[in-house]
């Protein structure tokens, strides 16, 4: 066993506890992580490729209608997934999951007071071709309020998650869109340290806009990366 | 390195038609879920199940549990395994807590083999959640297993918290585990 993977990344990640956002006090783990050494348990990972993606998979614009097209701007939100080494990750499960137009969610449990969109569910898969590149057509997601504090929204945002290569690739994030206010307001976002939020921002795009049919976003995502020079044992 | 690893960041509340549709009654057809071996695969049949607790130990309604495992013969459906492995094993499950009505993951699955004479079977796990802005890692090992007293990674873990990785057997084929997020049962995780 020679691959190794570079480390996370600890500077640029949210803490466990922040103390903003008011879940994490009493879920975030409190002792120190126990570092191990990488071996076939953690190099390897659930491998999910081209065969796990079908049909309209990547269009949420189509995958739920029922009797009509789904209300809302249309948006293209594309990117390439890398390991930090620089590579290009092809062959990559991206899943993602949003709310509508209309900032409501599919789920239960979402008691939001905004419309249900009967032609939108918000889930979607697509898979990184040889470049690493993926490409998703949705709905831009509406802003929706949440308890975390008085007059608490979240900005709009898709959720993103990755296996990668290996166990140690894993990652579950959030995109969040140029310009947006809420940015400065929300303490999921804030909680990331102020040298990394960046990059959890997509770039509006004139190349990935389709003329007459819907504007492009494109976000990048980055996992942890092959070393280069494989550790000692 | 290259470039800067994107930050993570929560689940959030509401994964459940995007990760687990199926389990949760949406109309999108999932990758995974906590059924990881149907009846053909070859292996000793086990359940592991278990709740998840916040720091003032209430169980958590919205935890979503992955599990990545090798076959009954200890070996990893990945590439990196030069051994192959069962191939209608593919050895990840994933359960949302918001189901059952006592908030239980429950996994189906076949008991792994020792992947190599360091280690004892185990099954590798992400723990995730509304409130984490980072998911964590731990490991599922067994009451039953002998080879536990010399696992290298149990090892590494301080004795009186070492209980925290170890699956009971609750009778038939099952096992718990709970997952203790805080207090003084906190479940040991991992910087992999
Ligand atoms: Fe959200």
């Amino acid at each position: 066993m020679n691959e190794t993977f570079n480390p996370r990344d600890w500077a640029g990640q949210p803490a466990y506890i922040a103390p903003d956002y008011k879940s994490t006090p009493l879920r975030g783990p409190t002792k120190p992580l126990i570092p191990l050494p990488q071996s076939l348990s953690e190099i390897t990972g659930p491998v999910y490729g081209h065969e796990s993606v079908t049909g309209d998979d990547a269009d949420l614009t189509r995958n739920g209608r029922r009797n009509g097209e789904p209300l809302g701007e249309r948006i293209i939100v594309t990117g390439r997934v890398f390991g930090d080494d620089g590579r290009p990750l092809p062959n990559t499960l991206l899943e993602i999951w949003q709310a509508n137009a209309g900032g409501r969610y599919v789920h239960k449990s979402d008691q939001h007071d905004a419309p249900l969109d009967p032609n939108f569910l918000g889930g979607g898969r697509c898979v990184t071709d040889a470049n690493g590149v993926y490409r998703f057509l949705t709905i831009k997601p509406g802003a929706y309020p949440w308890g975390n504090h008085h007059n608490a929204w979240r900005p709009n945002h898709i959720h993103f998650s990755l296996f990668g290569p290996s166990l140690m690739t894993r990652l579950v994030t959030q995109m969040y869109f140029p310009g947006d206010p809420l940015l400065a307001l929300d303490p999921i976002f804030l909680a990331t340290p102020a040298e990394t939020r960046h990059l959890l921002i997509a770039d509006f795009s004139l190349d990935a806009t389709e003329s007459g049919y819907a504007l492009g976003y494109k976000f990048d995502i980055v996992l942890r990366g092959r070393h280069a020079t494989p550790m000692e044992a | 390195m290259a470039l800067r690893q994107t930050p993570s960041q929560t689940v959030g509340p509401y994964f459940a038609y995007g990760l687990t549709p199926e389990q949760y009654g949406y109309d999108l057809a999932s990758i995974a879920g906590g059924d990881m071996a149907p009846p053909d695969v070859e292996g000793q049949h086990i359940r592991v199940e278990g709740r998840v607790f916040d720091g003032n130990n209430a169980v958590i309604p919205d935890a979503l549990i992955e599990i990545w495992q090798a076959d009954s013969l200890g070996r990893y459906a990945h590439p990196s395994d030069p051994r192959g492995s069962n191939a209608t094993f593919k050895g990840f499950g994933r359960c949302g807590t918001g189901t059952d009505k006592q908030s239980r993951f429950i996994f189906d699955t076949v008991k792994p083999g020792a992947i190599d004479t360091e280690q004892a079977p185990h099954l590798n796990v992400i723990v995730t959640m509304r409130g984490m802005l980072l998911h964590a890692y731990t490991r599922i090992y067994f009451a039953d297993e002998p080879a536990n007293a010399t696992d290298k990674v149990l090892g590494l873990v301080p004795a009186d918290r070492r209980h925290t990785l170890i699956a009971q057997p609750i009778g038939g084929n099952a096992y718990r585990f709970d997952i203790h997020m805080q207090g003084p049962d906190e479940t040991v995780f991992f910087d992999i």
